[in-house]
C-alpha cells in the first residue's frame, strides 16, 4: 500500500455568507429570484446556547451556503413560506435539535420522527431539554 | 362534495418501506396529501459520536442497501477532499464501475417494482431476472450482492482481474440485449402508458423550485446530474444527462430506463480505460474543518456535510438523501389525481424511506 501524498496541512473552511435572523428571508428571496434551488438545511450544535443553521443552495451545480448563528432559546424564521421544500428539513431540525421555526407551513410540532414520551433533543450534544414548537 | 381523509400506508402492498400519507379525497380525486414519517428512523448520523470516521463507512453503507456503494463513495470522497488525500486513478475507476453497477441494479429493481405496482407481474419478473446478472457480478467481485463494502478511505479494498473484466463485459452484453428486448413493453405497452402518462405531473418550474432530485428532476426537463461534478472517474468518461420533458410518471420511468443503458455504457468505458496501479493509499490523521460532498445516486443527488475537529470522531455528519428532497414535490404531484393512481405516482419518485429517515 502506497503512502498518501502529504501536502501542507490546511484546515478546510466552508465558504459561507453569514446572515442574521432579520435579513434571512430577504437573502432567501434574493437567492430564489437569482435562480438558486434549495438543496438542504444543516443544523450544527455549537454550545449550550447556540447552533449554526446552514442553508445550502445550488445553481448549475455551483453551491452557495448561508450561515445563521441561532440561539437555541429563540425561534428561527421558517423559510418554508418562500421555499415549500424547506418544511420537511425544518421539521427534522425541530425534532432533532429542539430549534423552533416561526411560520412553518406544515408543522409536525416536534413529532415528525419522535414519539410523545421522548423528552430529549436527540442530536444535541449540549442540551437535553426539549422545547415545544411555536 | 364531502371530503374524506384516507390513510395511505405506512404498510401498503406496493411499498416495501413504511411511509404514511393522509390523503384528502373528494369524489375519488385527491385534493391534499400530507406525508408522515418516523417509522424507521435509526439516528445513523448521530453514530459518528461513537464510531470513528473509518468505521462510519460501514454505517453510511447501511443508510440504504440499494445505494450502499454510492453512500460510501460520497462519504469517502468528501473526507478525502477535506484531508487532501490523492486517491489513485485505478481506485477512482473502480469506484465508478461499482457505483454504475449499483445504478443498473437499482433502476432494474425499480422498473420491476413499478411494473408490479400497476399489476404487470410478468414484466416485474423479467426485469428482476435481468437484475440477477448484476447481483452476480457484485457477488463475484466484492463478495456481497447488495452491501458491497468496497470503499475505504484512500481508495478501494478490492481489485478486478482481467478475467473478471472480460466476464463483466460479457454479462453486461447480455443485460443490455435482454433489457432492449423489453424496451417496447416498458415504453410502448398500452397498460404501462394507461397507468403512467399524464399521472403525477411536475412541471419544470415546480421541480426546480421544490428542490426535486435525480430522475424526478430530469423527468421534468432539467438536465442536471451530479456526475457532471466529475468526482471519481467521471471526468474521463463521456456522458450526457438523460432528460425527458413531460414531467409525468411515464417520463420518470423513461429516464430510468435510458439511464440503465447509459450506466452499462459508462461501466464499459471505465473497464476499457481502467488504468494500472495502486488501488488505495494509506490515510493518516483525522479530519478537521468543514466540507460538503455531492454525488449522483440512482434516486438523485446525495449531499453530505462533514465537520471534523481533528479527532477520530466527526463532530457532525449530515446526510440529505434524494428521497428526502423528492417528498415535497410528491406532496405537490398527488393533488388532482385519482385515488387509484396514488401508488403508481408515489412509486414514480422511487421512494426510499430508509434513506429518508436515516
Amino acid at each position: 500500500m502506497a503512502e498518501a501524498k502529504t501536502t501542507e496541512k490546511k484546515i478546510p473552511v466552508l465558504a459561507t455568507q453569514t446572515v442574521e435572523n432579520d435579513n434571512l428571508k430577504a437573502e432567501i428571496q434574493r437567492l430564489k429570484s437569482e435562480g438558486f434551488r434549495l438543496v438542504t438545511l444543516t443544523c450544527v450544535d455549537l454550545d449550550e446556547e447556540h447552533v449554526d443553521l446552514l442553508y445550502s443552495f445550488d445553481k448549475d451545480l455551483e453551491m452557495v451556503h448561508l450561515r445563521m448563528h441561532q440561539p437555541k432559546s429563540n425561534p428561527a424564521p421558517s423559510i418554508s413560506d418562500i421555499l415549500f421544500a424547506a418544511f420537511l428539513v425544518e421539521n427534522e431540525i425541530q425534532d432533532q435539535f429542539g430549534i423552533c421555526f416561526d411560520g412553518l407551513v406544515l408543522n409536525f410540532e416536534n413529532y415528525l420522527y419522535l414519539e410523545e414520551e421522548v423528552a430529549r433533543t436527540p442530536f444535541c450534544k449540549y442540551s437535553v431539554i426539549r422545547k415545544d414548537a411555536q | 362534495m364531502a371530503k374524506t381523509i384516507i390513510p395511505f400506508g405506512p404498510q401498503h402492498p406496493v411499498l416495501p418501506e413504511p411511509i404514511h400519507l393522509s390523503l384528502t379525497v373528494e369524489d375519488e380525486i385527491v385534493t391534499q396529501a400530507v406525508p408522515a414519517l418516523g417509522y424507521v428512523h435509526r439516528g445513523l448520523e448521530k453514530l459518528c459520536d461513537i464510531r470513528d470516521y473509518h468505521h462510519m463507512i460501514q454505517v453510511v453503507e447501511r443508510v440504504c442497501g440499494i445505494c450502499s456503494k454510492i453512500h460510501a463513495m460520497c462519504y469517502c470522497h468528501g473526507l478525502e477532499e477535506m484531508m487532501q488525500i490523492e486517491v489513485p486513478p485505478r481506485a477512482k475507476y473502480l469506484r465508478t464501475i461499482w457505483s454504475e453497477l449499483h445504478r443498473v441494479h437499482s433502476h432494474l429493481l425499480w422498473l420491476g417494482l413499478f411494473a408490479d405496482g400497476f399489476g404487470f407481474e410478468a414484466l416485474f419478473y423479467q426485469l428482476w431476472k435481468i437484475r440477477e446478472r448484476v447481483m452476480d457480478i457484485n457477488e463475484a467481485t466484492t463478495g456481497n450482492r447488495v452491501i458491497v463494502s468496497v470503499n475505504v478511505m484512500g481508495g478501494v479494498r478490492k481489485d478486478l482481474s482481467p478475467t473478471q473484466i472480460r466476464w463483466i463485459l460479457s454479462e453486461l452484453e447480455l443485460v443490455e440485449s435482454e433489457l432492449k428486448a423489453l424496451e417496447s413493453t416498458i415504453l410502448d405497452d398500452y397498460t404501462v402508458k394507461e397507468r403512467t402518462v399524464g399521472k403525477g405531473m411536475l412541471t419544470k418550474e415546480q421541480a426546480y423550485e421544490l428542490g426535486a432530485a435525480g430522475p424526478t428532476l430530469r423527468g421534468s426537463g432539467i438536465a442536471q446530474d451530479c456526475r457532471q461534478l466529475n468526482y471519481a472517474a467521471f471526468s474521463d468518461l463521456e456522458f450526457e444527462p438523460v432528460v425527458e420533458y413531460d414531467g409525468d410518471s411515464y417520463a420518470r420511468s423513461k429516464v430510468r430506463y435510458r439511464e440503465t443503458l447509459q450506466s452499462i455504457d459508462l461501466v464499459r468505458q471505465a473497464l476499457h480505460k481502467l488504468p494500472d496501479g495502486e488501488i488505495n493509499v494509506k490515510v493518516k490523521g483525522n479530519p478537521e474543518g468543514e466540507g460538503v460532498a455531492r454525488v449522483e445516486q440512482p434516486r438523485g443527488e446525495l449531499f453530505y456535510y462533514f465537520k471534523g475537529n481533528g479527532t477520530k470522531h466527526l463532530e457532525r455528519l449530515r446526510i440529505r438523501t434524494p428521497t428526502f428532497a423528492n417528498i415535497p414535490p410528491l406532496a405537490v404531484m398527488l393533488p388532482g389525481i385519482e385515488l387509484a393512481d396514488v401508488p403508481v405516482v408515489v412509486l414514480s419518485i422511487d421512494p426510499c424511506i430508509s434513506c429518508t429517515e436515516r
